[in-house]
């Protein structure tokens, strides 16, 4: 199932999910049906996924949140636009993510 | 997702909290009440369900949920809920929801004569996440109400049963064993084949314990627990799995323990909470000086000091130090604190019929001969050896060489 994108929209977090930190590992879990698979399947997210993650609150577009995390980490704006879309995408599949 | 350079999907068991350094709390039992529906015979733990004093002393929700929120908060992954019938509770439904909420998988061991069409709809739009968990007491109304006592009760969870199953809502069946029901074990295997979630043969409940509250129930479920030999029968009906098996479980957990009462992992990672909110090692363990007051206390305090003294406690009784203290029958017998409480009302008593089932175990095995005491064997050792074929990998390597 593809899903489209645009760096300009705004997305948010599921409330299908809930996002734990436990022991270092960022994991989210699907607590409805239709999400990952029934039995034992869950998501961990790594430190990158985590800061998208955390910024994904339905307010700020997909181009803010790029922007914030190149001034944050000082890395090229180009660059975090193409991470902040890859996983928001990969999440979207999921309905881990909403569009707003 | 699996390739994604942000997220990796897998298994819960491949997460690094599971491997090594775990979280304080991994996992957590709850009995939300010791009430239940059926009356089963065999039962250690069901009250009445309409027990008012037993209801009025049980935890209130709020205090359920204070416990849930600590218990996410140590890292807890699982939360059981049994009972008694845990679907009895008013609460239960919101205490579920919950529970999923703080992101918590949840194990429900039911009987599942109270799953309505509306609880099936919450299973199936709310997961729990892990497969529920349903005893069978008999494939037929006689010999399931025979020992559920409770008529109407094989229809109701049958019908509990289907409402899962149009829900596709995962769960797998285990049996009780009792005289009532022995000869359906072959029937009720071929009916769990046809369940789509199990992925094994269901596993059985037939040496069963006492009464932890240590009152009449218990001469009646002395009376129908399954003797040693019928016990071993049923145990080893595949005899070559079972073989292959216990050669593999010999070689590994078979030693004396001298005066080490716990060599479980009761009390680490976990532990069962009561109905009333006193913390335990085990769902077994009710002994007064073993359980901590989660009302005055903390599941954190519980686990990091008081379970770990309780788990220091040596045995002082001669007759434990002298039988089960030198027995290297260890790994195939039952005998534990929580079973010795569950007999004798202490912790280190040796427990006859538990003794009596390993006994039949390691004479099957040939790893004694008939009436033979495992605690006077001295070359325990070479026996084992023997059984586990290392004496004749140990010859052939000898022979190479």
């Amino acid at each position: 199932m593809e899903q489209k994108i645009n760096i300009k929209n705004t997305y948010c977090q599921s409330e299908d999910v809930v996002a734990r930190e436990i022991h270092g590992e960022f994991i989210i879990i699907p607590i409805t049906s239709g999400i990952g698979d029934l039995e034992d399947e869950l998501y961990t997210l790594n430190e990158t996924g985590k800061n998208i993650w955390d910024r994904l609150d339905g307010k700020k577009s997909l181009k803010e949140i790029a922007m914030e995390l190149s001034k944050e980490f000082d890395a090229p704006l180009e660059e975090i636009e193409k991470d902040v879309a890859g996983l928001t995408e990969e999440l979207l599949v999921r309905r881990i993510v909403l569009e707003v | 997702m699996e390739q994604s350079p942000y997220a990796v999907k897998k298994s819960i068991y491949e997460v690094k909290l599971w491997e090594g350094d775990k979280p304080l709390l991994s996992s957590l039992n709850i009995e939300l009440t010791e009430r239940c529906n059926n009356k089963c015979i065999h039962c250690y733990i069901n009250l009445p369900k309409d027990d008012k004093e037993a209801q009025k002393k049980e935890m209130t929700g709020k205090e359920i949920k204070k416990i849930l929120k600590e218990a996410a908060l140590l890292g807890c992954m699982q939360i059981m809920f049994t009972g008694g019938e845990p679907l009895l509770r008013e609460d239960f439904d919101e205490l579920y929801i919950f529970t999923r909420k703080l992101g918590i998988k949840v194990f429900i061991f039911t009987n599942a004569t109270l799953i309505d069409e509306k609880r099936a709809e919450l299973f199936s739009k709310i997961p729990p996440g892990e497969k529920i968990e349903i005893t069978i007491y008999g494939m037929k109304k006689r010999s399931y109400e025979a020992v559920t006592r409770n008529p109407g009760s094989f229809e109701s969870a049958m019908k509990g049963v289907n409402l899962l199953l149009q829900k596709k809502v995962p769960f797998v069946v285990k049996g009780a064993i009792l005289p009532q029901n022995k000869e359906e074990i072959e029937e009720f295997e071929e009916w769990a084949k046809t369940i789509p979630w199990m992925d094994k043969p269901p596993g059985y409940a037939m040496f069963f314990d006492l009464r932890g509250r240590r009152d009449k129930q218990k001469d009646l479920i002395k009376k129908v627990r399954l003797s040693p030999q019928e016990g071993l029968d049923i145990i080893t009906r595949k005899r070559k799995e079972y073989i292959k098996e216990m050669k593999e479980f010999c070689g590994k957990f078979m030693k004396p323990s001298g005066d080490k009462i716990f060599s479980c992992g009761a009390g680490t990672g976990g532990g069962t909470v009561d109905s009333y909110g006193k913390f335990q090692l085990c769902m077994l363990l009710r002994h007064p000086d073993t359980v901590y007051d989660l009302k005055k206390g903390s599941l954190k305090d519980g686990i990091e000091n008081f379970f770990v003294k309780i788990r220091e406690i040596k045995a002082t009784n001669s007759d434990y130090l002298n039988r089960c203290g030198k027995c290297f029958l260890k790994g195939l017998c039952e005998q534990c604190p929580g079973k010795s409480w569950s007999e004798h009302g202490s912790l280190d008593t040796p427990v006859e019929y538990l003794c009596e089932i390993a006994h039949k175990q390691a004479e099957f095995l040939g790893l004694l001969e008939e009436g033979e005491k495992a605690w006077e064997v001295v070359e325990w050792k070479e026996r084992l050896d023997r059984l586990t074929g290392k004496e004749k990998s140990d010859n052939s390597t000898l022979a190479v060489l």
